[in-house]
């Protein structure tokens, strides 16, 4: 089954057309990646799936496990599975980051229906999942994301994937502004989440992410298309030759 | 923008049901004659019954009254009030004699409390938390008297500390907030009906929160409550106060005085949840809340902490403050006031240092949303005594949408060099990336802005007592439905 069907999507940003007709499928179990250069439209890509406002879908659509997603609001989207680990992750002072996860989780069980989960059955998933991504009990006591490092940001996005369980993960330039180690976590994190009833789609500019995540399908993005897709050897072939021979070609 | 559209219209429906204190209790009032004039001032004096002195005290403050104005400095607009109609008395006729125990109170009354979800029968009580139930203008019930008396802590309604205790009264009364502080205040002098009376002995922590809940009942009606609270050497003591009011289109008055004095080495923590009616969200009806708050850090090395949750009225005046008269004394001022709709608010501190080596502390969060108006006004003042005064502001503001407004009106007075005064202040916005990163998360908008503003005003919240700071994190939430969009 398709867990991700994008049909000729169109979507405008300030009265101007950003994506000009996208088609995508992923199949359960697999991770494509989407690279583009700057301004290709990767980040409207990513929120327009999230179903951010001021991202509207002009033509086309978007079905998520055969429903259209067009109608639904983000948290609704949230709790039907969809995840969208962002490329920067905001700062909200004075908000306990195991306090958020658990305000998150349990919002996220409410809409489906489940009964929620007290802060210590929270904290006991959160730390099943923090450990391997080295997660300490200190960072869950600060505020969420205020005075975190880039990489201590880019692990709280996967540890909240790890937590929620998405169906659907979208990673939007989760490599960005990590060094080797940092990356090489993050990208550890993401592969143990790999199942077959799992789609990821992985949104970057740089080919070094996809050595560490290695995609069964890599799609290239440009001026709000989809020029070229191919296996996993196309992000290497962007890397030597760059976006606008491949482009091209 | 649908998802915004959506959220505005289900809090539009529900927004009728919002205020959840704003019913009516159906009761038979004794009334004071409508208006304000010397028989007023008796007429409440005899209803009391009053010694000579106390009503010869409220005389002279009448008529002092009689000659002020109204003041005009706060940045807050209403519509002139007219103090002739209105009532300054109403209480349950079936108080007249006051229950001598709770089976004797009105059960209209008790369902009252009830419904708030102060239940008043002390077998129900949350442990450690007593309180005094003012109804209108007079108490209708203390709980756990005799608890408190064993440890020689008293804690009664002030109209039965008059007759009571009229030394400690007469020591202690008018002499943090004089007769003639201010035009509100000398209006409560005349017309206050009831309040609480706290002493708390030597040495004494007391055993117990101490709570009064005040609710407005009748129409047309102003509150005048007066409360005075006594912390005598080296005792301890927290006292947390809560208040609410039916929906009404009227506006009605709360002009309340509240005197706190410690003695050396006493600490006195005093917290604020103030949710009266704020008015529908067209700005019609709620409660004016004008009111004097001031402590007196008498003795050496004593302390008073001022903390405040300001959700509800209409309009709100008010600047809880301390003297900080003996050497090494703190004074705290720890705040959150959120309007919303029309509400306005102008509210803060004056730390007054004066003796040598005071400390005060002022953590002010202003929330503001809708088209409502939010000023924080504030006094440091170092006298040319108070050597190695330090002080500590921090003032920050968050907007909710764009049709509101924060204010920000500081005043720093310092005679004497060797003062530290710090002064931080922030005015922010909640970003639409904070909202979309919790929506992405499957928080839904309303339980977003309430988790975000809750983080804005942690600070505040930690400082008050357990019992109360989990319903202040509800109210926060409750106040800003609506607020977005």
């Amino acid at each position: 089954m398709s867990m991700l069907e994008i049909d000729d999507l169109h979507v405008v940003v300030d009265g101007k057309e950003i994506l000009k007709g996208i088609t995508l499928s992923i199949p359960a179990g697999e991770v494509h990646a989407v690279m583009g250069p700057n301004g290709s439209g990767k980040a409207t890509l990513s929120y327009t799936l999230a179903g951010r406002a001021g991202y509207e879908v002009t033509r086309g659509r978007i079905l998520y496990r055969g429903e259209d997603l067009t109608a639904l609001k983000p948290e609704e989207r949230a709790a039907k599975g969809m995840f969208l680990a962002l490329q920067y992750p905001v700062e909200i002072p004075g908000v306990v980051t195991l306090n958020f996860l658990k305000t998150a989780l349990n919002a996220q069980r409410r809409a489906r229906g489940e009964p929620e989960v007290d802060a210590l059955r929270t904290l006991k998933l959160v730390r099943e999942k923090a450990t391997a991504l080295k997660i300490g009990e200190d960072m869950l006591k600060r505020p969420l994301n205020a005075g975190f490092s880039g990489g201590e940001k880019k692990r709280l996005e996967i540890l909240q994937m790890a937590l929620f369980e998405p169906k659907l993960a979208i990673l939007d330039e989760t490599d960005s502004g990590l060094d080797i180690d940092a990356l090489k976590l993050v990208a550890d994190g993401v592969n143990m989440l790999r199942a077959p009833d799992r789609a990821m789609l992985v949104i970057t500019h740089y080919q070094r992410l996809l050595s560490h995540i290695v995609p069964d399908r890599v799609h290239v993005l440009a001026k709000g298309r989809i020029v070229k897709s191919g296996g996993a050897d196309l992000a290497l072939e962007l890397e030597q030759r760059g976006y606008e021979q491949v482009a091209a070609a | 923008m649908v998802a915004v559209k959506e959220t505005t219209e289900r809090v539009a429906d529900i927004a009728g049901e919002k205020y959840k204190y704003g019913f009516v209790t159906d009761i038979e009032m004794e009334r004071a004659p409508k208006g304000l004039s010397e028989d007023t001032v008796r007429y409440i004096s005899a209803k009391k019954n009053e010694p000579e002195w106390m009503l010869e005290w409220r005389l002279e403050a009448f008529r002092r009254w009689q000659q002020m104005t109204e003041p005009k400095w706060a940045r807050v607009h209403y519509p002139p009030i007219d103090y002739q109609n209105a009532y300054y008395y109403a209480a349950p006729k079936s108080n007249a004699e006051r229950p001598k125990s709770l089976d004797e109170i009105d059960p209209k009354i008790l369902e009252t409390y009830k419904k708030l979800g102060i239940p008043l029968s002390e077998q129900m009580l949350l442990a450690g938390v007593a309180v005094d139930a003012v109804f209108d203008s007079v108490s209708v019930a203390t709980t756990f008297k005799a608890k408190l008396t064993e440890v020689g802590v008293i804690f009664c309604p002030i109209s039965e500390a008059i007759r009571d205790y009229p030394d400690l009264v007469k020591k202690y009364l008018g002499t943090v907030v004089p007769v003639t502080d201010n035009f509100f205040a000398t209006l409560n002098s005349a017309v206050f009906s009831d309040g609480t009376f706290v002493y708390v002995p030597k040495g004494v922590r007391c055993p117990m929160e101490l709570s009064t809940y005040f609710r407005i009942n009748a129409s047309e009606t102003g509150q005048f409550e007066r409360t005075l609270i006594i912390a005598d050497e080296g005792s301890f003591v927290s006292y947390l106060e809560g208040c609410t009011a039916p929906k009404r289109d009227e506006n009605q008055l709360h002009a309340a005085v509240v005197e706190l004095v410690t003695l050396e080495k006493a600490e006195i923590k005093y917290s604020t949840v103030q949710n009266w009616y704020p008015g529908d969200e067209n700005g019609l009806g709620g409660i004016f809340n004008f009111v004097t708050k001031r402590g007196d850090c008498r003795g050496r090395g004593s302390k008073i902490s001022w903390t405040q949750v300001e959700t509800g009225s209409a309009i709100t005046w008010k600047y809880p403050s301390c003297i900080l008269r003996g050497d090494d004394t703190v004074g705290e001022f720890y705040s959150i006031a959120i309007t919303n709709n029309y509400q306005q608010a102008d509210t803060g501190t004056k730390m007054i240092h004066l003796g040598k080596n005071t400390r005060s502390r002022i953590v002010s969060k202003g929330i503001s949303a809708g088209r409502a108006q939010n000023t924080y006004r504030g006094l440091v003042s170092v006298h040319p005594r108070a050597d190695n005064a330090r002080n500590h502001t921090q003032c920050d503001s968050l907007l909710i949408g764009s049709h509101c407004g924060a204010h920000t009106v500081p005043y720093i007075e310092s005679r004497n060099p060797s003062a530290k005064l710090e002064h931080e202040a922030t005015t922010s916005k909640i970003s639409d990336d904070q909202l979309f990163y919790c929506l992405a998360r499957g928080i839904p908008q309303e339980e977003a802005v309430a988790l975000i503003v809750n983080g804005f005003c942690r600070d505040v919240l930690q400082q008050l007592p357990m019992e109360f700071a989990v319903e202040a994190q509800k109210l926060v939430g409750i106040s800003l439905e609506g607020s977005v969009g």
